[in-house]
């Protein structure tokens, strides 16, 4: 029988099949983070449990880490206490960890990937919601609660119910400066944040085929922004190139192997959805969020809706809140909007590719007068290594940029990067929530180029005009 | 885990779509290593004035008026109704955990985010599914009525107003019994301990690759 990509990888990690309807389900990588991991290694040691398999398990601390020196180590007592915290747990439980000073540390769904820890097929978990972001090597990964994390802990396994499946194809080619950040934003913008709730979602068409892997993640990464439990994007040479040779990549005899079962990974010609979609790539615009959900977002050649446009009363509320929240009227233009900060990075869009991008759109620029902090922060170490190594830091920093130590910063502020009240960001991250970046803080989400070019012209500017 | 059978609560209606968990509880709280203490904080920058710090005194911080849960009437709630889409975003316990803490053990919606649905569960709170035009006639009623409670019966699945109106909701089978009787679904997986012994097993031969 025809099979879709989400079945293949599913049924290979089925453990057992329970009567009444749930499954347990076997997790081959677990990637942990000092945020929600401290209470699982706490319920491990009250009820004297071990972990299944320590093996699996690859944590990094990055939502609390500095973003500047780190020699200076972590001046908030709470938040050093957790780091420290995860160091200790780590140790005490026989888990690989890259430590804040390690230079393979990051946003670990930036680091899953990099280290080779993130394969094709494979079953991911992580106490996070952007955990999403591994389906770009399709695989099955899902963010889970800190119950779920002692359970993976403990058992290797999840009690899961299978969701059902979306097909998502945008076909043609994207046009220039359209990113896989923007076809992430367009889709939510009309399937809405709850569109894809109970539903793992592939997305594929020649479009998605021609993103690189960054794009894909990108694109995967936001798919819990859809209310997904996963997205997914079925394995091709661009997958396999991508993995080759990173340091937990199969060797030798193993890659042969690995990448023959990898070459099924796709959903069968024949294969039935329980819902479809089918999207054109040249509708797609550079995408701006205006309001205070993801969903709230339209291309940058729009204005802010009217209220009078809503579809229902629901709608209408929601916008008249966002547009309390966001400081904002009906009909402004966005390409009007000015901003006080920048961010550049985060799961969604701290990857080298990112920087290159937001690079060449900056390059002998200067950051307009109006915008007070731009910030650059690479999605690990080794991005930081890299761009540095093509010069990309002293492009950001030669154009008014801040170059900063890797971690999740500003996207949701739990170090000391954030927002103030009634600031304005173009962010590269993704979730615009009332107070996500700070409390009163104000989020327009876009792709790197699209920040690099607020900050440069102070306001949000249509990337395809660029110069 | 507090085991759920029954309940008779007060009602806190919560009029809004799409409420995220970064709403439900702010970034900084989520700096704790413990899984308690997190109620004075639920909702934080909808229900102060003030920005709230983690280990905070929120005795005396000023309170937003308007804000449902700072209205007399609704002091002491145990089910929280909300709208569509509840507890969308980041998948951060903290979230079920500051409703907990809070005082609520059930919340009823039209429909939530798997994430913080499923969390609920982990942590003794039953998430109700009614339909659109129930949960509206809840919210009508709650809000007509002072002291308005509903009684939840999770072993029946029902829901029923004070007017004797009775509702059924759907929970998943084993969910329900693990709620029923409080149980730790870890020790439940691992009376599955050889059979997952048998996958690695038989997986390893297919997938030397994953280092099982």
């Amino acid at each position: 029988m025809a099979r879709t990509l989400f079945d293949k990888v599913w049924d290979q990690h089925v453990v057992k099949a329970n009567e009444d309807g749930s499954t347990l389900l076997y997790i081959d990588r677990h990637l942990v983070h000092e945020v929600t991991s401290p209470q699982a290694f706490e319920g491990l040691r009250l009820t004297g449990r071990k972990p299944w398999r320590a093996s699996a398990a690859v944590a990094t601390p990055d939502h609390n880490v500095p973003t500047t020196d780190r020699a200076k180590g972590i001046v908030d007592p709470v938040s050093r206490i957790q780091v420290e915290a995860l160091d200790d747990n780590c140790r005490e439980f026989g888990i690989t960890e890259f430590g804040m000073h390690d230079v393979r540390q990051g946003v670990v769904h930036v680091v899953g990937p990099e280290q080779g820890l993130t394969l094709p097929g494979m079953t991911v978990v992580c106490g996070d919601s952007h955990t999403s972001t591994h389906g770009a090597f399709a695989s099955i990964a899902m963010g889970i609660g800190t119950s779920e994390v002692e359970h993976v802990l403990a058992t290797q396994c999840l009690i899961q119910k299978k969701p059902k499946r979306m097909r998502i194809s945008v076909e043609g080619a994207l046009p220039k400066g359209i990113t896989g950040k923007d076809v992430a934003l367009y889709i939510i913008g009309i399937i809405g944040t709850a569109g894809g709730t109970g539903y793992a979602i592939e997305f594929a068409g020649s479009a998605i085929r021609e993103l690189s892997m960054e794009g894909r993640m990108s694109l995967c990464n936001m798919a819990i922004e859809a209310g997904a439990r996963c997205g997914m994007v079925a394995a091709d040479q661009v997958t396999l190139d991508y993995v080759k040779g990173r340091p937990y990549s199969p060797k030798a005899g193993d890659w042969d192997q690995a990448v023959a079962a990898w070459r099924e990974l796709h959903s069968d010609a024949n294969a039935v959805f329980d819902k479809e979609m089918l999207l054109q790539a040249s509708d797609i615009a550079p995408q701006v969020s205006w309001g205070t959900s993801p969903e709230m977002v339209l291309p940058v050649t729009a204005a802010v809706p009217h209220l009078k446009d809503a579809r229902d009363a629901v709608q209408h509320e929601g916008w008249q809140r966002a547009l309390e929240y966001m400081g904002l009227k009906e009909g402004v233009k966005l390409t009007d909007i000015a901003v006080d900060k920048v961010f550049i990075g985060s799961c969604t869009n701290g990857r080298i590719e990112d920087f290159r991008a937001a690079a060449e759109v900056v390059k002998g620029k200067r950051v307009a007068s109006n915008v007070y902090l731009a910030l650059a922060v690479p999605g690990s170490g080794l991005v930081k290594k890299q761009a540095e190594a093509e010069g990309l830091d002293e492009v950001f920093r030669a154009a008014g940029f801040e170059w900063r130590e890797p971690g999740c910063s500003m996207c949701l502020a739990m170090n000391a990067d954030r927002l103030e009240p009634g600031e304005r960001c173009a962010s590269t991250s993704n979730r615009n929530f009332e107070g996500r970046q700070g409390m009163g803080g104000r989020t327009h989400l876009v792709s790197p180029a699209m920040a690099a070019a607020a900050a440069i012209a102070g306001h949000f500017v249509d990337i395809r005009d660029w110069e | 885990m507090q085991a759920f059978t029954t309940l008779k609560g007060l009602v806190a209606p919560m009029d809004r779509a799409n409420v995220d968990t970064d709403a439900i509880i702010p970034k900084q709280f989520l700096k704790s290593i413990k899984r308690t203490g997190y109620g004075p904080f639920l909702f934080d920058e909808w229900r102060y004035e003030d920005r709230g710090e983690p280990g905070m005194d929120c005795t005396n911080r000023p309170l937003k008026k308007d804000f449902v849960l700072n209205q007399a009437r609704y002091q002491g709630a145990k089910i929280l109704l909300a709208r569509e889409n509840f507890g969308c975003g980041s998948s951060r316990e903290h979230a079920p955990w500051a409703i907990l803490d809070y005082g609520f053990t059930c919340v009823i919606a039209p429909s939530f985010a798997d994430i913080f649905y499923n969390n609920c569960f982990k942590n003794g709170i039953l998430p109700i599914v009614l339909d659109d035009a129930i949960v509206d006639q809840l919210f009508r009623e709650s809000l007509a009525s002072e002291a308005y409670a509903l009684n939840v019966d999770l072993q029946a699945q029902t829901v029923t107003t004070p007017s004797g109106a009775s509702f059924s909701f759907e929970v998943d089978a084993f969910r329900k019994e693990c709620l029923l009787k409080g149980l730790d679904d870890i020790g439940l997986t691992l009376i599955e301990a050889d059979a997952i012994r048998a996958y690695e097993d038989q997986r390893r031969g297919q997938a030397p690759w994953l280092g099982l």
